[in-house]
């Protein structure tokens, strides 16, 4: 049992907590019958994906993806950009791939000087890049449903589904 | 400019909507004309890119030049996939744009403005996802369209409508999050988000290939692909959503929303994955197109059981999604089923526009939502009535129509692929949609219950609203689009001739059935 | 046997100038004597259309058109190809239709029927259909005008538009479009993957090569026979009967004429130019259609016999002419292949002469039923005689034209040694005038019902409607005597 958690878990505990969450919110979405719990249980789904993106960019020991100007001028930088293009499946480790970005352009303020660059040493911004628009999403999804939710409850009087569905029951079908 | 083409066509809808949004609310007769600009502009560009592909090659555009790894690279890509059917979203665009011209006037005019702006979003979101060509901004695109329908359905009066955008949101929600969730896995496994990145590395790398986790994320991009197309068993929020809505609103979501998504199922099953990969390695052609023929009957059979015409249009819908995964899935060696797959989606945002409109004007105008509602409309409505007739020749499959050529493909690629279940579908589903039009056709012709003996000429009870008003706008998009019904009939010879060079070198990939 | 072929837009012309002649006829739906100037005009045209190409064919050539491509990586286009099977066609429908177009006028104003409009226009694209059918090139061509037919033709036979029309519409479509689809298009699958991609009619016929056994052959043949069910064949014929609901010179020109003919004609054309009379002789498939074909002769012979209403038993009598043309071309034998070619042509003269009759006794008096005809004929003398030689000739007396065909089918029955077919030629003849001949008795020989108007003197139908049934009479008698053409053009497909 021990091996098991040793072998399958805690390498791995990144994907088990959030393919709990994952389920919660689903579950959250199809159980609850107040549509707002609806929402908070999508809210803890779409949570538990950028969660996942945002684990698989961790790298250990790595520092932010900023340079620092202080160092000699590197022209080897425009050809390692040629390299950067193309990415490392040999590297797959569970903790994500490394896509190589690099600082490539020049900084006038610097006079053109920069600091070699190790890409092994900075954490993959990317991930982190794609997870800031989609919580933006997740917030604008959010956004809608709460109006939506806002129109129903003036039209209906009522949060819960199954209510709702009795008084659509007994309506006609069109205005 | 010419250069610029892909950007301009994602762009005018956007600036528009700006526009509208900044000047719209100060005075609503700004609205129409500035809808009318970025459209017709959206359009000329997609025309325009479509000519430069079938004579030059693939357009390859980076937003801002930042190709990567500069950039992310936000990559829009026009090849012979996508170029007709960006076109075509310009022309439903623009049609419908006409039709909701009055109707929205009409009804209230404080919500004009909203209305364009959230149209001309949904025309960015759509343009956006047929020519994305990275796997993430695919995924943005597919939430502002889908933010954007959300609210479209549920801005109309009727209080189901809000319920079903609501619906609608949970499920939507959820499936562009599996997709999401898919895209993360290829992204963990190939390090790129650009399709053709994704789509070298899955070719090269056997390893990357066979692991577990790419067939995870092919699972998950495609269950959510699936949700957004309606495929069944996920289609439970299309009914109502569409039935509900305003017109307007449903006349331009039903034909362009499912289309776009058996788009992106496709791209993603030839563009990232490959055809090898998703045919020869995955293997799952037999399961999914069982699939698709359960959602070609069950759609075909509660379309049947319907007595509102909208939601029986809606059922028909799901049928067509069927034709549509069914033909994709069918690895027949010379491609025939992809051909009709994606000769389909132009056939069928036609025709589903075409029916939409006239279901709209039969509302409007006839105050018809139910189909006994409909008697005598031969009469009452007869260049409606003769729109909606091109449109349901189309549905059955009569040439030369285009509805018959998209069948007749997919019927090819059954038979040579050796799916003789989806053959046999196919033909089913074309004598219930038969069985289906003929019995409105008879209410109109006939009345609901007709005078006994020879010569009694029954009198159809007056309808609501006067013939005089059906005007211009609403009966443009109508003719428009029954004539093009026919005309991508006429011409599909070429139409096809175009979209096959997409499987120039596509390998010849088959499914092992005999 | 290679023919020199010419390529030309007239077969082109002979099917549209039906087509273009709708927008007229709906433009000019107010003034009805501009619209129905419209109607002779297109039929007219259409007429000398196919007159103007009569002496290319006489002369041995086929005329060759391509329309379009018709669908990508298929090699069939749609085209034309006009030959004399096909031309013959075309001159029995085209110069009918311009004498049922008068009819129709007749019968139409006579009654006061409304939709007058849509009637003629949608006669108009019936007409178009049946001619694309005479000129088809392939099978795909002749599928797709078979189904504009079957289309086209739904407005008119439900044009009273009250229940008992929906029920007729609706067994008509009904067994049309699903016999077309079910049996009609895989039979068409099957040979383009037979024959390996050709549906062609020109040149050798298109399975002639192929090593078709005896019962897949069988199944082929009926399959075709039965998919094309305009041809009548039991027990898919209910469709006929039931389209009587229709207006008489619907009945008249399509359901003794155009419709059905189309029918027989795919039939033919399936027997000669699809499988080829050398494969079916020497498979012997064919055997099976001309016994299915005399059986529904006979049954047919038998239903018409106890009907009363007069369009019923008249159609119940086409069913059985059908099955005569049917089993004449599955004899394969020259003669009764012009024998059935022929027959298409007196057939329909003498038929539509009987359709114009019935209708001409409605508008006049408003009698349905036979029984309610005695002694019509003293106050109808034209209509009932018209009727008299209509008869005659679908029985197969002389000098009627129907004789002539009779004569080449038996003589090609005989040809065939299948001597019980032969007899049941003859047994249908005598079938023939026992359920004719009662209707001209009662009409001229026995006193007139009560409850007609005592009224004596002739009171006819319009002239509109007595004219055309006047010439139709005329033509079945010259026929007789004029055969010519008809020989000609039949022994250009059958002899060769």
């Amino acid at each position: 049992m021990s091996e098991f958690i040793e072998n399958q878990i805690s390498p791995y505990f990144n994907f088990w907590i959030y393919v709990i969450l994952m389920m919660i919110g689903l579950w959250a979405v199809i159980a609850k019958r107040n549509l707002i719990k609806k929402l908070i249980g999508l809210s803890i789904f779409q949570t538990a994906i950028i969660l996942f993106y945002v684990s698989i960019g961790v790298k250990e020991g790595a520092t932010i993806p900023i340079l620092d100007h202080h160092g000699p001028a590197h022209h080897e930088e425009t050809e390692e950009k040629a390299d950067h293009g193309k990415p490392a499946p040999g590297h797959v480790a569970q903790n994500g791939a490394h896509h190589e970005h690099g600082e490539t352009h020049d900084d006038p303020h610097h006079g053109g000087k920069h600091h070699a660059i190790d890409p092994d040493t900075m954490a993959n911004p990317l991930p982190h890049v794609l997870m800031l628009t989609a919580i933006v999403v997740g917030v604008s999804t959010l956004g809608v449903a709460l109006a939506i939710s806002q129109m129903i409850y003036k039209e209906f009087g009522t949060l819960e589904e199954d209510e709702i569905l009795e008084k659509l029951k007994t309506e006609p079908l069109h205005d | 400019m010419i250069d610029q083409l892909p950007a301009i066509i994602v762009l005018a809808p956007l600036i528009g909507a700006m526009i509208t949004g900044l000047a719209g609310p100060g005075d609503h007769r700004v609205c129409f004309p500035v809808v009318l600009c970025s459209l017709s502009i959206a359009l000329v560009a997609a025309i325009a890119a479509a000519v430069q592909v079938f004579t030059t090659g693939t357009i390859d555009y980076f937003v801002g030049g930042w190709e990567e790894p500069l950039g992310i690279g936000i990559h829009l890509r026009i090849d012979a996939l996508n170029a007709f059917l960006l076109v075509v979203i310009g022309i439903v665009a623009l049609l419908v744009s006409f039709f909701s011209f009055r109707r929205v006037g009409d009804r209230n005019t404080e919500k004009t403005p909203h209305f364009y702006v959230l149209f001309q979003l949904l025309c960015l979101g759509v343009f956006g996802i047929t020519i994305a060509g990275d796997a993430f901004n695919l995924f943005v695109l597919v939430e502002v369209s889908s933010l954007t329908s959300y609210a479209l359905i549920a801005m109309g009066s009727s209080r189901r409508g809000s319920h079903a955008a609501f619906n609608y949101l949970l499920m939507g929600t959820t499936g562009a999050s599996f997709y999401l969730l898919g895209v993360g896995y290829l992204y963990l496994k190939t390090g790129t988000l650009n399709m053709q990145g994704i789509h070298e590395v899955l070719a090269n790398n056997t390893t990357v290939a066979q692991s577990p986790a790419v067939t995870i994320a092919f699972i998950f991009i495609l269950v959510g692909i699936w949700i957004k197309m309606a495929f069944f068993p996920l289609y439970g929020w299309l009914p109502n959503a569409y039935s509900y809505a305003p017109s307007s609103s449903a006349c331009l979501l039903a034909p362009l929303m499912t289309k776009v998504s058996v788009y992106v199922m496709i791209r993603a099953m030839l563009g990232v994955f490959g055809a090898e990969w998703v045919f020869v390695h995955l293997g799952w052609s037999r399961l999914v197109v069982l699939l698709a023929v359960v959602a070609i009957l069950a759609g075909s059979l509660l379309a049947l059981q319907q007595r509102e015409i909208k939601k029986m249009l809606c059922y028909l819908i799901v049928a067509e999604v069927g034709y549509m995964v069914g033909g994709a899935w069918l690895a027949d060696e010379n491609h025939w089923g992809l051909t009709g797959a994606l000769y389909h989606i132009l056939a069928d945002a036609m025709m589903t526009l075409c029916l939409f409109v006239a279901a709209g004007i039969f509302s409007k105008r006839l105050g018809a939502t139910r189909i006994d509602q409909l008697e005598g409309f031969f009469r009452h409505t007869p260049l409606t009535a003769a729109g909606f007739t091109v449109g349901a020749l189309a549905m059955i499959g009569v040439p030369p129509t285009c509805g018959f050529f998209s069948k007749f493909y997919l019927i090819r690629g059954g038979i040579e692929s050796g799916h003789w279940e989806f053959v046999i579908a196919l033909l089913l589903s074309s004598i219930v949609n038969a069985i289906l039009f003929f019995r409105i056709f008879e209410i109109g012709f006939f009345g609901k219950s007709p005078p006994e003996g020879h010569g009694q000429h029954s009198s159809f009870p007056a309808p609501k609203s006067e013939l005089a008003h059906a005007t211009g706008t609403t009966l443009l998009p109508l003719v428009v689009s029954a004539i093009l019904v026919v005309l991508l009939g006429v011409f599909n010879g070429q139409v096809v001739s175009l979209i096959r060079i997409a499987f120039e070198n596509l390998p010849a990939v088959t499914s092992g059935l005999p | 046997m290679e023919n020199e072929t010419v390529t030309s837009l007239l077969p082109l012309w002979a099917c549209l100038s039906s087509l273009l002649a709708i927008p007229a006829i709906a433009v000019f739906g107010r003034e009805p004597a501009l619209r129905e100037l419209s109607t002779f005009v297109a039929g007219f045209t259409k007429l000398a259309c196919v007159l103007l190409m009569l002496p290319v064919i006489l002369d041995g050539k086929t005329i060759e058109l391509t329309l379009a491509d018709g669908v990508a990586g298929v090699n069939v286009p749609i085209a034309f190809r006009v030959d004399g099977l096909g031309m013959l066609f075309a001159l029995v429908a085209s110069s009918l239709w311009i004498l049922t177009s008068l009819y129709a006028i007749g019968y139409m104003r006579g009654l006061k029927e409304h939709g007058q409009t849509r009637f003629f226009a949608f006669f108009a694209l019936s007409l178009s259909a049946t001619l694309g059918v005479a000129f088809s090139a392939n099978l795909l061509t002749l599928y797709l005008f078979y189904e504009m037919l079957s289309l086209s033709t739904w407005p008119l036979v439900t044009h009273h538009q009250d229940r008992e029309a929906r029920g007729g519409g609706r067994t008509y479509l009904t067994h049309l479009l699903g016999t077309s689809i079910g049996f009609a298009i895989p039979a068409i699958l099957f040979t383009y993957v037979k024959s390996g991609g050709d549906l062609s009619f020109a040149g050798d016929a298109i399975l002639s090569e192929t090593d078709l056994g005896f019962w897949p052959g069988v199944f082929l043949l009926m399959a075709f026979a039965f998919g094309f069910s305009k041809a009548g064949l039991m027990p898919f014929h209910s469709w006929l009967p039931g389209a009587m609901v229709a207006p008489t010179p619907v009945s008249a020109l399509l359901h003794a004429v155009a419709v059905v003919k189309v029918g027989v004609f795919c039939v033919i054309r399936v027997v000669v130019d699809v499988f080829g009379v050398d494969l079916l002789a020497k498979i012997g498939s064919a055997i099976v259609l001309s016994w299915v074909a005399a059986f529904t002769v006979v049954v047919s012979s038998l239903i018409a016999m106890s009907q009363d209403n007069l369009k019923r038993r008249l159609a119940f009598s086409t069913i059985g002419q059908l099955s005569y043309i049917v089993l004449g071309v599955s004899l394969l034998s020259s003669h009764a292949v012009s024998g059935s070619m022929m027959h298409i042509a007196m057939h329909a003269f003498g038929k539509i002469t009987l359709f114009f009759c019935a209708g001409a006794i409605f508008v006049a008096c408003g009698k349905k039923y036979i029984s309610q005809l005695d002694g019509l004929g003293r106050r109808m003398p034209f209509t009932f005689g018209a009727f008299a030689i209509g008869a005659m000739s679908v029985t197969g007396l002389p000098p009627t034209g129907g004789l002539l065909s009779k004569f080449y089918l038996v003589w090609g029955a005989a040809e065939a040694h299948e001597f019980a077919l032969l007899g049941v030629y003859l047994v249908s003849s005598v079938l023939n005038g026992v359920y004719f001949f009662p209707i001209v008795y009662r009409a001229f020989f026995l006193s007139p019902d009560p409850s007609v108007e005592p009224g004596s003197g002739i009171r006819e139908a319009p002239l509109a409607c007595v004219l055309p049934l006047t010439v139709t009479a005329a033509g079945s008698v010259l026929l007789f005597f004029f055969p010519g053409l008809l020989l000609e053009l039949a022994a250009l497909m059958s002899g060769g």
